[in-house]
């Protein structure tokens, strides 16, 4: 259920079952009551409580209304028209008519008393959720795709305040006018009102069967539907590939097939939907046929009026909605916690990586940047496999250029999240300027420490905003803050040879990301790249900025990097010789540990691995030869024959 | 195409349509309704009759009460039963009939709903997959998606339970007036004039809530934008220390959000209360009127009784009616963006004779092409280019020069603006979609992999390949290693847990897709970038075999993949300035002899 149709359910309750949000009623897991679970919803409702109870007070209001106009009508049957007096006919229906203005104007009130506050309490919700997600490390955000994060922020905390304003508010104002209804109408003639009530059980007791068999079928569609848009959603992301291959019809047939299921599901849906309604339509009815044969009757031996009778079904109409709404209700009651616990989980999942109490700070930031028996291994990692990184000791002096150079999958990558705590090391620890990093700040860490990444991620704003992301400071419109910004800008864009960015539609300040204009990959990492720069920290760190330029692009950023690099320590992941030769020194990264340190030179004479990852085809064209039984043949392994330092 | 017009998907993020431009929309979203309900119209029209049948045996009710008052307690006082047995029994029978007609009915327009959106899906999956990749890359793959999942969920909503209402509540009101005039012809009188006043309700609520619906849905999109690229951003987030700037930027969007929310939700308390406001009234005037005349005795108290029934249950379908409106706007919406999207016409379209080439040899020429997007941005100027049968080229130019270009106009991602291209002298314009990818296959720098196994991604190439054949391509590309050491080997689920594949991985996988599929000629757009030398090493050697007797060309930034080339075109501004074999690029002092001696350099 989209955001956009929210308003769809704020409408007016329909007794129509198809109206009831798909979900599960009753799900088999009791974890706490669902009254615990609801409950913890309270904090935040708390605020908007006071005009939610007014709004039930005006809810019963208007209900007691309601109930009220049969008994004038009942009064008015048996005394002036029985008596032939068309003289008092006007004062009671100028009574029937203010007593219906009431019920619109108690109605009004309702929606008025609950609606808006509830909006404010799904805005706290969702803005508690988002901060929340903020907060929480990434390796939280790596087992949670954003798919589902997405659904409770927005579909989840709909439903939410749908109940808090609706759902919750009618459900006891409801079960409150059905025993009012139940008391008038005994108050006329027990039998009818055993005989109506009596008919209306079955409604009940199918309504609960009917929800817990629709919650199955709703949730198998919902599933469907979800399988549905990931085919849609790959066959746009992978558009080219499926055109490469003139694959377009073997997609189709996979997701047709697919679109099959979900049509047959619906139509269960609608056949679970078919037999509530015969249900509801049948059980007033027959209890209606009934109660009129056996009124009449009562009508023609005297013990019933002819004025009750036409006020009892009059009565029993006004009941019809709240005694069909109960079912709905319970089952919205019950979907509702689901989000609650949904919302909760993430909620309620602790922090692992937050600010120190009591913060250190550096003083005179140098960036000195040292690893010391450094191990980290991901929390899915399965038993028995070594750590990621098993041991990793390194020292970056101020001010030194250090390349890391290892095969794909030895832990490069990770090595560089672990500097600005994207991940906590799991054993060791990671100095800067001789403060452990898990002592700083996060923020203060996070200024020193500025990355960019291979995978370069721009946000939709302007090309400057995401180049000045580092550096708040210069936000402003003072003139002093707006040239230095100016200044800042035109120097990164410039190491990162990222000059593209004047040319685009509106300069640099053109939208880019999601929302704006689409740049390659290469564009896309000269601008995450002159971001990193822009932020001047002690310390760079860059995890293969430069994969998706081109050689010559590569050259001019490396020799206006060095420039820079001069006066701030670097870690740079490395894949080409090209980029190792940026660096003062290189460590070499296998088998968890940093096996070498030394210029490029030094190793390449004297470290074999070091050779087989960074050199290219001609240097070792003869030793590749030898090497190239490749008898296991794996791209991961080694080639028979060069001997492991260990 | 020019900014004005509202032709295909120009214009939908505009709300300031012009009379004539909306009535364009509408028309072209009419016609494509129109499309999907005509094979369908014998069932619709039997729907229509069973619900025509079913909202009569639901509305006689009330009239059947009041004739059981009048006339029953009248002849049972003479103790007879019959009158009032036979209303009763008539009343249980129109009940039976109303409730199971309309299960019936529920059941059917189901399945003509789920008819329109399977074929509505159907539709505009196939048209996304052959519009041109032009389209695709101006049209966000953002929109695209939410073309065929929110806005076809606006549609079902509409005709799962909107249209049933409005069809339901018209019949149903309907009936109930006219049995209120064939019960009492003065409280019918009444109910017309509470018309009046519920007309007016309603428009008033129809103009307001569809600009609030428009509101709501920009802002919700904003909302769930900035969601989402938070957290695929995350760790940018986190490295920049944005946290907290989110947290406003996206406290503003919740507050829109809210605020607009809070609006349609005053809108309906504002027209609900009115909805019960004019049937109270009515209710209240009907029973003055016909209490008045009970009195005088000019008519029976069970008229009175049935008109008062019906008068209250008039109004009932009125709150569904107007959440039809609700439906039906944001439908009518869905309707118009989809029925645009279906309006572009693909600019790479299939063949009208398509001519069959069997077993192509994969001699490519390029005759007087050029290209250019719009036509004032020339990518490629007009040229000539002939590449025979089993050669090997390396593309070599900085970035912008044009070289994906043209190895996209090979592979018919674009068609040339003027010229035309060959495959063994057949024009691809010409060539049948089928033997066209047959020949030419292009793997690109991204290397997507779809959910399934990696077996399932490798056959992609081949759908009929066994596991034998899936093997081999993988150990042909050197993919086998790795792809063993996975979880489940080639079952692994390249989506769940534990399937974490590296972008050099990927491309590896790609590869062995493009080893499989065997193609006469084969085109790499920076197909090794992401793999590590290792790899690429591996990468190159299997090229050499690979690439033995088929066309080929290779883009790469690396020079090192220039070396198992046949001939290496130097690209600049759209224009090849060098073409000849490396070894006499190298020699000379051109463009490229300076790259590659750069490059020399560079690697110590």
């Amino acid at each position: 259920m989209s955001a956009a149709e929210a308003p769809v359910n704020q409408a007016p309750v329909s007794p129509a079952p198809q109206t009831r949000p798909p979900g599960s009623a009753a799900t088999s897991d009791r974890r706490p009551s669902t009254f615990r679970s609801l409950a913890r919803i309270y904090p935040f409702a708390r605020p908007a409580m006071p005009r939610i109870y007014l709004g039930m007070v005006a809810a019963i209001g208007a209900s007691i209304v309601a109930l009220l106009i049969p008994i004038v009508l009942q009064g008015l049957v048996d005394g002036p028209m029985g008596h032939g007096d068309p003289a008092q006919v006007v004062p009671s229906a100028l009574l029937v008519l203010i007593l219906g203005a009431a019920e619109a104007v108690l109605i009004s009130l309702r929606r008025w008393f609950v609606l808006t506050p509830a909006t404010k309490v799904e805005a706290d919700l969702r803005n508690a959720f988002y901060a929340k997600l903020q907060a929480l490390p990434v390796s939280f955000h790596d087992g949670w795709p954003s798919g589902q994060l997405l659904s409770r922020a927005v579909s989840d905390l709909n439903l939410i305040r749908r109940w808090l304003s609706f759902g919750f508010v009618l459900l006891f104002v409801n079960i409150l006018t059905i025993m009012i209804g139940f008391v008038v109408l005994i108050t006329w003639n027990w039998l009818l009102a055993v005989i109506f009530m009596a008919c209306s059980v079955p409604l009940w007791v199918y309504g609960y069967v009917f929800e817990s068999r629709y919650s199955v079928i709703a949730r198998r569609s919902q599933d469907q539907a979800g399988d549905l848009a990931t085919s849609v959603e790959e066959s746009v992301h992978g558009i080219r590939v499926l055109k490469a291959f003139g694959r377009g019809r073997h997609a189709l047939r996979n997701f047709e097939r697919q679109a099959e299921d979900l049509r047959g599901t619906e139509i269960a849906k609608a056949k679970a939907i078919a037999g509530i309604w015969l249900w509801l339509l049948l059980v007033p009815d027959v209890a209606f046929a009934i109660c009129l044969v056996v009124g009449v009757w009562l009508v023609s031996t005297g013990s019933l009026t002819a004025g009750q009778l036409l006020a009892f079904f009059a009565t029993a109409t006004v009941l019809r909605f709240p005694i069909e709404s109960i079912g709905f209700l319970l089952s919205m009651t019950f979907d509702t916690r689901t989000a609650a616990d949904r919302f909760f989980d993430v909620m309620n999942t602790p922090n692992t990586i937050r600010d120190p109490e009591h913060p250190k700070t550096i003083a005179d930031p140098r960036g000195r940047l040292v690893f010391r028996d450094v191990h980290f291994r991901y929390a899915d990692t399965p038993e028995g496999h070594p750590d990621l990184l098993n041991g990793v000791d390194l020292e970056l002096r101020p001010g030194e250029t250090m390349a890391l150079v290892g095969l794909t999958g030895s832990g490069k990558s990770t090595l560089t999240a672990l500097t600005t705590r994207l991940y906590d090391v799991t054993g060791g620890s990671i100095t800067l300027d001789g403060v452990d990093i898990r002592d700083l700040t996060l923020s203060e860490l996070r200024t020193h420490v500025a990355m960019a990444f291979e995978d370069a991620t721009l946000f939709s704003a302007s090309v400057r905003d995401n180049v000045l992301l580092g550096r708040p400071d210069l936000v402003g419109d003072d003139p002093d803050a707006v040239a230095k910004a100016d200044a800042v800008l035109a120097e990164a864009l410039d190491v990162a040879q990222a000059g593209f960015a004047y040319d685009l539609p509106d300069g640099v300040d053109t939208r880019v990301g999601e929302e704006g204009l689409s740049l390659s990959g290469g564009q896309r990492q000269r601008i995450a790249l002159a971001r990193a720069v822009a932020a001047s920290p002690e310390v760079l760190v860059l995890d293969d900025p430069l994969s998706a330029l081109d050689t010559t692009t590569e050259v001019l950023v490396e020799s206006a990097l060095r420039r820079v690099l001069a006066a701030t320590t670097a870690l740079v992941v490395a894949h080409r010789p090209s980029t190792v030769t940026l660096a003062d020194r290189v460590a070499l990264l296998e088998d968890g540990r940093v096996t070498a340190v030394g210029t490029h030179s030094e190793l390449l004479a004297g470290n074999d691995h070091y050779r087989f990852v960074i050199s290219s085809l001609e240097d070792d064209e003869q030793g590749e030869r030898d090497a190239t039984a490749f008898s296991g043949g794996t791209a991961a392994s080694e080639p028979r024959g060069e001997g492991r330092r260990s | 195409m020019s900014a004005t017009t509202v032709i295909g998907v120009e214009g939908e993020e505009r709300g300031d349509f012009s009379e004539e431009e909306s009535r364009q929309i509408r028309r072209r979203s009419l016609r494509l309704l129109g499309s999907l309900l005509r094979p369908l119209r014998g069932r619709v029209a039997f729907a229509l009759a069973v619900i025509v049948v079913s909202t009569l045996a639901q509305v006689v009710g009330p009239t059947l009460i009041g004739i059981g008052v009048d006339q029953g307690i009248a002849s049972l006082t003479s103790q007879n039963w019959w009158p009032i047995a036979a209303t009763g029994a008539a009343y249980l029978v129109t009940g039976v009939i109303g409730a199971v007609t309309v299960s019936w009915y529920t059941v059917m327009s189901a399945r003509i709903s789920q008819a329109i959106l399977f074929d509505l899906r159907k539709r505009v999956f196939l048209h996304t997959q052959r519009l041109s990749l032009e389209f695709h890359e101006s049209y966000t793959s953002g929109r695209i998606i939410s073309r065929q999942t929110s806005d076809l969920d606006a549609i079902r909503e509409l005709l799962d339970s909107g249209i049933n209402q409005l069809v339901q509540g018209v019949l149903y009101s309907g009936f109930i007036a006219v049995f209120m005039f064939i019960n009492d012809w003065v409280s019918g009188v009444i109910l017309f004039c509470s018309l009046v006043p519920l007309y007016f309700l309603t428009r008033w609520f129809q103009k307001r809530s569809q600009l609030l619906f428009r509101r709501s849905r920009v802002a919700s999109a904003k909302l769930i934008v900035h969601f989402v690229e938070t957290m695929t951003g995350i760790r940018a987030v986190k490295a920049f220390r944005k946290e907290h700037r989110n947290e406003n930027e996206f406290g503003d969007l919740v507050e829109d959000y809210r605020d607009v929310n809070a609006k349609t939700i005053q809108l309906f308390g504002i027209f609900d209360p009115g909805l019960v406001m004019i049937g109270n009234v009515t209710v209240a005037v009907v029973l003055l009127v016909g209490g008045y005349r009970v009195a005088l005795g000019a008519l029976p108290i069970g008229v009175l009784l049935a008109v008062l029934l019906y008068t209250r249950r008039f109004f009932d379908p009125m709150e569904e009616m107007a959440m039809f409106y609700n439906s039906y706007q944001s439908a009518a919406a869905a309707l118009e963006k989809i029925s645009g999207v279906l309006e572009e016409e693909p600019s790479v379209p299939d063949p009208e004779h398509p001519v069959e080439l069997g077993r192509a040899s994969g001699h490519v020429r390029f005759e007087g092409v050029s290209f250019a997007y719009k036509q004032d941005r020339v990518i490629l100027p007009r040229f000539s280019l002939d590449v025979p049968a089993g050669q090997t080229i390396a593309l070599v130019g900085s970035t912008g020069a044009g070289k994906s270009t043209l190895a996209k106009l090979i592979a018919r991602f674009y068609d040339p603006t003027e010229g035309r291209i060959t495959l063994d002298g057949v024009s691809l314009r010409d060539l049948r979609p089928e033997d066209l990818r047959r020949a030419i296959v292009m793997v690109t720098q991204e290397a997507y992999l779809f959910s399934g196994t990696v077996a399932d991604n490798i056959a992609l190439g081949k759908p009929d390949a066994t596991a034998e054949e899936i093997r081999a391509a993988a150990v042909a590309v050197g993919a086998d290693g790795f792809i063993r050491g996975l979880p489940d080997g080639y079952d692994t689920d390249v989506n769940k847990r534990g399937g974490r594949v590296s972008a050099g991985q990927r491309q590896l996988i790609s590869f062995a897709r493009a080893f499989l599929a065997n193609p006469a000629v084969l085109i790499l757009d920076e197909a090794t970038s992401s793999l590590d030398i290792p790899s690429e090493r591996l990468v190159q050697d299997a090229l050499q075999t690979l690439l033995k007797d088929r066309t080929a060309l290779i883009i790469a930034h690396r020079l090192s993949t220039v070396a198992i080339a046949d001939r290496v075109l130097v690209m600049e501004h759209g224009r090849v300035v060098e073409d000849g074999s490396p070894g006499e690029l190298i020699a000379g002092t051109g463009r490229f002899a300076q790259l590659h001696a750069a490059w020399r350099d560079s690697l110590v």
